[in-house]
């Protein structure tokens, strides 16, 4: 049993350390400054980099974070605070299903809410990806704000403030390291979704840098998914650095997320 | 009145060095020489209040036919007693006799638990405290509350004594009323040098202090005091009763402790609780056994059980 267990745990950090080293195999030289500075090339040629793919996937993911950031606090403040013990646990569930929702039904969701007679755009890929991060999000924040003790809520009632001004000025203060946390976590997860992508905002009309989020825009999950589909070798090399970059970004955005999210939990104990 | 004699205060102090780990415990053990103690102090309190410290006070909270249920489960039931301006009193009994419920009854702090319901009457100065129209907001700024274990807000010291005075708009002076609530609650010498700092920096008993003055800064009329010093070591403990004994002067307190012997030392006026079970359902509540001025309560309890509990034969 003791064997398995470990095997089982083994086979899983060696998935992880596998994909890891290939994707860094593969994609490591074909990092230089030209990935970063210059944009797709235009169709039919070879070369290009992937400058426009990340400006777009930034973009994107800001304004996925944005709508969803305000609207999960919110909820987890409604859920903690405010709703009644059997609406919150509805409310709760309702999350995990959204949560557990295939991507690219949301894909499929948007696509036929907004993209249909209007055609692809940054916003409605970043609609997308903020319905992935709202349940992370509001999760996660809510957990936080179960740990603020509630001894810290009486101190304020006590004091003759009311419920919102206790939350405003005691609660939100003392758990806001915790939604920065949720909020990376989610940023990171989002920037890697392709699904909900490839309908709402995978057909790049410019190979130049866009800003304007009402076009369709070039994000780093859509240019891996087509570049290694091409015939073009250096197509294919792009495709596996922009992978480097994205599972970089991915990586780091969950350590940074660790790291404050134990900082935070140590920092609550404390108050407690 | 006991300030003037700090030895016999930090004496009786290390006796509760000992106890503080199971003080019933020790009171049982050595009942003699615990009463003893207990009882010459008590009468050296008699001589100096004279009969009735009450007396020709106004009546601050009066409490008739109170009891408290959660979801229909009664806490405490059936008290009436009222409680005097400028001293303090003391609720003593044992654990699940609704001495704390009782008290946060009287700021309103139970509106906060759901299902928790008042029946009878709490008066505050004359007005029906749960009345139409009454404010539960401007009830707790009246009545400030200190908790068992110290609740500073993880902010700066100054943050934490400012908070109640910017949520109700007492804004001018700011500083002023900083410092002299911290002057009030006997902190502003050991923090003067640090009020930037984080209120988690301070030590359990200056953060007991530290709420104290939080408490003080909205210039409230009443302090109810949930057991302050049970979470603190002696010194700590000493500091913040011989805090009691200053701001009974200004205010009116009304101190939950399991400590008899801190009850004799800080208060005027005492009520004893005790758990009762209901005859026909058999659920245990709380009930008021006496009240009245500390010393008869210590000296010549009128009821048998305030004796037994006294004296450390139960509790």
């Amino acid at each position: 049993m003791e064997g398995f267990a470990t095997a089982a745990a083994l086979l899983a950090v060696a998935v992880l350390a596998i994909v890891l080293i290939s994707v860094a195999r593969k994609g490591f030289p074909a990092l230089n400054l030209d990935l970063f500075t210059q944009n797709a090339a235009p169709f039919g040629q070879s070369g290009g980099g992937i400058e426009n793919a990340i400006i777009g996937t930034v973009i994107i993911v800001l304004i996925a974070a944005a709508i969803s950031l305000p609207v999960g606090v919110l909820l987890a403040i409604f859920n903690t605070e405010f709703a009644p013990q059997r609406l919150a646990e509805a409310i709760r569930l309702t999350l995990n299903v959204l949560a557990g929702v295939p991507t690219i039904v949301i894909g499929v969701f948007i696509f036929s809410l907004i993209v249909v007679g209007r055609g692809q755009s940054g916003i409605a890929g970043a609609l997308g990806l903020s319905i992935i991060m709202l349940p992370l999000i509001a999760r996660a924040t809510e957990e936080v704000l179960l740990l603020v003790p509630s001894t810290l809520r009486e101190g304020s009632m006590a004091l003759g403030a009311s419920r919102t001004r206790t939350v405003l000025t005691v609660i939100l203060p003392t758990a806001v390291g915790g939604i920065v946390t949720a909020t990376i976590v989610a940023v990171a997860r989002a920037a890697g979704e392709t699904a909900p992508l490839l309908f709402t905002c995978s057909i790049f009309v410019a190979t130049a840098v866009t800003t304007d989020p009402r076009q369709a825009m070039a994000t780093l999950p859509i240019v891996i998914f087509s570049s290694s589909e091409s015939p073009d070798p250096h197509a294919q090399q792009v495709a596996w650095a922009a992978a480097l970059v994205l599972i970089a970004v991915v990586l780091i955005g969950s350590i940074v997320g660790r790291l404050l999210s134990a900082k935070t939990r140590r920092q609550i104990e404390r108050a407690r | 009145m006991h300030t003037n004699d700090k030895s016999g205060i930090i004496d009786s102090m290390s006796d509760d060095v000992s106890q503080s780990e199971s003080t019933e415990a020790d009171v049982v053990g050595e009942p003699g020489l615990a009463l003893a103690r207990s009882q010459a102090k008590l009468a050296e309190m008699a001589g100096q209040h004279g009969d009735s410290p009450q007396s020709g006070r106004r009546v601050v909270f009066g409490l008739e036919d109170v009891s408290v249920s959660y979801s229909g489960m009664v806490a405490i039931r059936d008290v009436a007693f009222d409680i005097h301006e400028n001293l303090a009193t003391a609720f003593i009994g044992p654990s699940g006799c609704g001495k704390t419920t009782l008290l946060r009854s009287m700021n309103r702090m139970n509106d906060l638990i759901q299902g928790a319901e008042v029946a009878g009457r709490i008066t505050y100065h004359g007005q029906d405290l749960f009345g139409a129209g009454v404010d539960a907001v401007e009830v707790r700024r009246r009545i400030g509350m200190v908790f068992q274990r110290p609740n500073p807000f993880p902010k700066s010291i100054y943050d934490n004594v400012a908070f109640g005075l910017r949520i109700h708009g007492m804004k001018d002076n700011l500083s002023d009323r900083v410092e002299q609530a911290l002057r009030h609650a006997a902190l502003w010498d050991e923090v003067k040098d640090r009020l930037k700092h984080s209120a988690l920096s301070l030590s359990g008993g200056q953060q007991q202090r530290l709420c104290i003055a939080r408490a003080l800064a909205i210039e409230p009329d009443v302090i109810l005091m949930d057991e302050p010093a049970s979470a603190l070591d002696p010194v700590a403990t000493l500091a913040i009763e011989d805090l009691v004994g200053v701001l009974k002067n200004d205010y009116t307190i009304v101190i939950v402790t399991h400590n008899m012997q801190q009850a004799a030392r800080v208060a005027d006026m005492t009520a004893f609780f005790s758990v009762d079970a209901d005859e026909k359902t058999g659920n245990r509540s709380g009930v008021l056994v006496e009240s009245g001025p500390t010393s008869d309560l210590f000296i010549r309890p009128s009821d048998p059980r305030t004796e037994a509990y006294v004296t450390g034969r139960f509790g």
